[in-house]
């Protein structure tokens, strides 16, 4: 340990034990160990492509996604109508654009749900220990023993189908899987060196879980957060498609799949595309996911690889 | 080991009496009054007074919440508010094409991944390991409910091998039976094969880099011997635990693939429930659910600590 002068302690972002070249250098590291990984540079591009497709696709989608033509319903793949038209002669294409902006909005919003609750919860349970912690944790085994999709129904089911409260159900349901993660690295990291000095220093608990323990538990929260993305959006496609999530006209991928299913036989398209377009930004948040635990946290066995899709 | 179970059934008792909370609490959540709420516009004033009466929504609410729970460990969860009928009746009458699902499920995922899964991380490297690995990356990344729309298209519609949707019971005709069970078995097993491949390879591959196998190879076992004798008895252990954890999942999380074929199990009824504002019936089949749920996970924790002779607890 260097010499920490008691009277004026270093900033608070990385003293005790982190300095700031090592710092540097192992995100470096982290960044190029992510770049050698051809999948997760493919990932990378692909949630690249969609994140513009989500900011510009009105714009750049060759209709408007609300655009009935009853003359044109049901169309197939042609070079005016690249993915076909639904049964109201709305462009597919267009619409699959736009639903990147739904599903991405919806994933990164719940996933920010469930880290923002979830985290502090693994902090303080894990810093604490005792009862807290015993308490905290019940809890989060009870919500983690309901499986993931019907618990998202019924909280829906209380709270009323819905773009929002799809958002609040998700980020619910997958909030123990980020408490226990921190939780688990909180343990871990709280009888370091580092802790034990910043304590000896008169640090309050506060500063020492905000200061010291939160930037060492960072490297298992960023991997899962990768992870749950794609989970995420899965569930939402889900919900979408049960009804309880987006709700018309918005293009929701998970809406338009159960829109296309009265109109199978005529227009196998119209459930084909949007269908891909989730296979597509699943994967490429798997892609990246996996990229990231290889070189931020090769121990870590996701607990939500377990745990099944609903 | 008897006090591990004793101890593990303890915990699981607590979890369900959690769920028991949560469960009870969804009504009392909904806004409004659900027995209005779920007669909607067949509302009549002698049936309203009849399901209040019987469900008690006048007192303390933590009276109702012990009388609930009492009632529901004798079995009895109530009555539906839209149909009438015992919530039990309505769950056992589903219960049968739930589990039939999941362990037809659970055998298409068992019988696709062990074996790829195996060859993968002995072959690692090879075309066949780097093929199986992205099949499996494909199938964690696809909605169960867009294959299995897909399948329909495929099977059903285009080449009319199977029937698109619908459940045929065995006892009336168990060649009609398994042509309704297939699509959705393969829909659900594919996904929850990908899954299991991933734990088996790298349970293998794991095995494959121990000490142990390399004094066995050191001691001139043939490869083969080396495999069945030192390589999978020790890769079992946590193949399965991820077998009974998909199980738990598979009984569990089925519910838009129930939807898409028409399947009469659990799930749809929990979403119908949903759909109709029937409340208690959502209560019934999430707690059930939930339960099947956390006994499996029970069953395999024991299991686990059964099968590793060095799991002490």
């Amino acid at each position: 340990m260097a010499d920490p002068t008691p009277t004026a302690p270093p900033p608070a972002t990385h003293d005790a034990g982190e300095p700031i070249a090592e710092h540097r250098s192992r995100m470096r590291v982290t960044i190029d160990t992510v770049l050698r990984n051809r999948l997760a540079v493919i990932g990378l591009v692909v949630l690249a492509l969609l994140v513009l497709a989500a900011i510009f696709g009105p714009t750049i989608a060759p209709y408007d996604i609300n655009d009935i033509n009853i003359a044109d319903r049901l169309q197939g793949l042609s070079s005016s109508h690249w993915f076909g038209t639904d049964e109201l002669g709305r462009d597919v294409f267009s619409r699959v654009l736009v639903g990147a902006r739904v599903s991405l909005t919806v994933g990164f919003i719940a996933v920010g749900i469930a880290v923002v609750i979830g985290v502090p919860i693994g902090l303080v349970s894990g810093f604490y220990g005792g009862a807290t912690d015993s308490w905290l944790m019940r809890l989060m085994d009870i919500l983690f023993s309901l499986p993931a999709i019907l618990l998202a129904i019924a909280i829906l089911a209380v709270l009323g189908p819905g773009i929002v409260n799809a958002m609040i159900a998700i980020g619910i349901v997958y909030t123990p899987i980020f408490a226990r993660i921190t939780r688990g690295s909180v343990l871990t990291v709280k009888e370091s060196v580092f802790v034990r000095a910043a304590r000896s220093l008169g640090a309050t608990d506060t500063r020492i879980l905000r200061s010291h323990i939160l930037p060492n538990v960072v490297a298992p929260i960023i991997v899962q957060t990768s992870l749950s993305l794609a989970f995420a959006i899965l569930a939402e496609a889900a919900l979408s498609f049960l009804g309880l999530g987006v709700q018309p006209p918005e293009p929701a991928w998970g809406r338009m799949l159960s829109e296309g299913r009265g109109f199978f036989q005529q227009a196998p398209w119209m459930a084909i595309f949007p269908g891909l377009a989730i296979v597509i930004t699943v994967m490429a948040f798997n892609f990246v996911g996996d990229g990231l635990r290889d070189a931020l946290d090769p121990q870590q066995r996701s607990v939500i690889e377990s745990r099944g899709v609903g | 080991m008897t006090n591990y179970v004793l101890r593990r059934f303890g915990q699981m008792m607590l979890a369900l009496l959690g769920v028991s909370v949560i469960v009870f609490a969804l009504i009392h959540l909904v806004p409004g009054d659900p027995i209005r709420v779920a007669l909607g516009t067949r509302f009549d004033p002698d049936t309203y007074a009849a399901l209040s009466e019987r469900a008690g929504l006048d007192r303390p609410i933590v009276v109702q919440y012990f009388a609930w729970l009492g009632s529901a460990l004798t079995g009895d969860l109530g009555v539906s508010f839209r149909s009438g009928q015992p919530v039990t009746t309505l769950l056992l009458e589903r219960l049968p094409a739930t589990i039939t699902l999941a362990f037809a499920a659970l055998f298409v995922a068992i019988v696709v991944s062990i074996p790829l899964g195996i060859v993968s991380a002995i072959r690692s490297g090879s075309k066949l390991d780097y093929a199986s690995t992205a099949a499996s990356q494909v199938g964690v990344s696809v909605p169960d409910f867009w294959a299995g729309i897909m399948y329909i298209l495929l099977f059903a519609l285009a080449l009319s091998w199977l029937p698109p949707s619908g459940y045929v019971s065995i006892l009336d005709s168990p060649i009609d039976w398994l042509r309704h069970l297939a699509l959705p078995a393969v829909t659900v097993g594919l996904i929850s094969g990908s899954i299991l491949f991933r734990f088996v390879r790298s349970a293998v591959l794991e095995a494959l880099h121990q000490d142990y196998t390399r004094t066995a190879r050191a001691k001139g076992l043939s490869e083969r011997e080396v495999i069945t004798r030192h390589v999978l008895p020790n890769a079992w252990i946590p193949i399965i635990t991820v077998v009974g954890l998909q199980l738990g999942f598979l009984l569990s999380g089925v519910i838009v693939v129930e939807v898409i074929f028409a399947w009469p199990g659990l799930g749809r009824l929990a979403l119908l429930s949903v759909q109709d504002r029937d409340f208690t019936v959502l209560q019934g089949a999430v707690l059930l659910i939930a339960a099947m749920f956390l006994v499996i996970n029970l069953i395999v924790d024991v299991l686990y600590a059964y099968v590793d002779p060095r799991v002490r607890y």
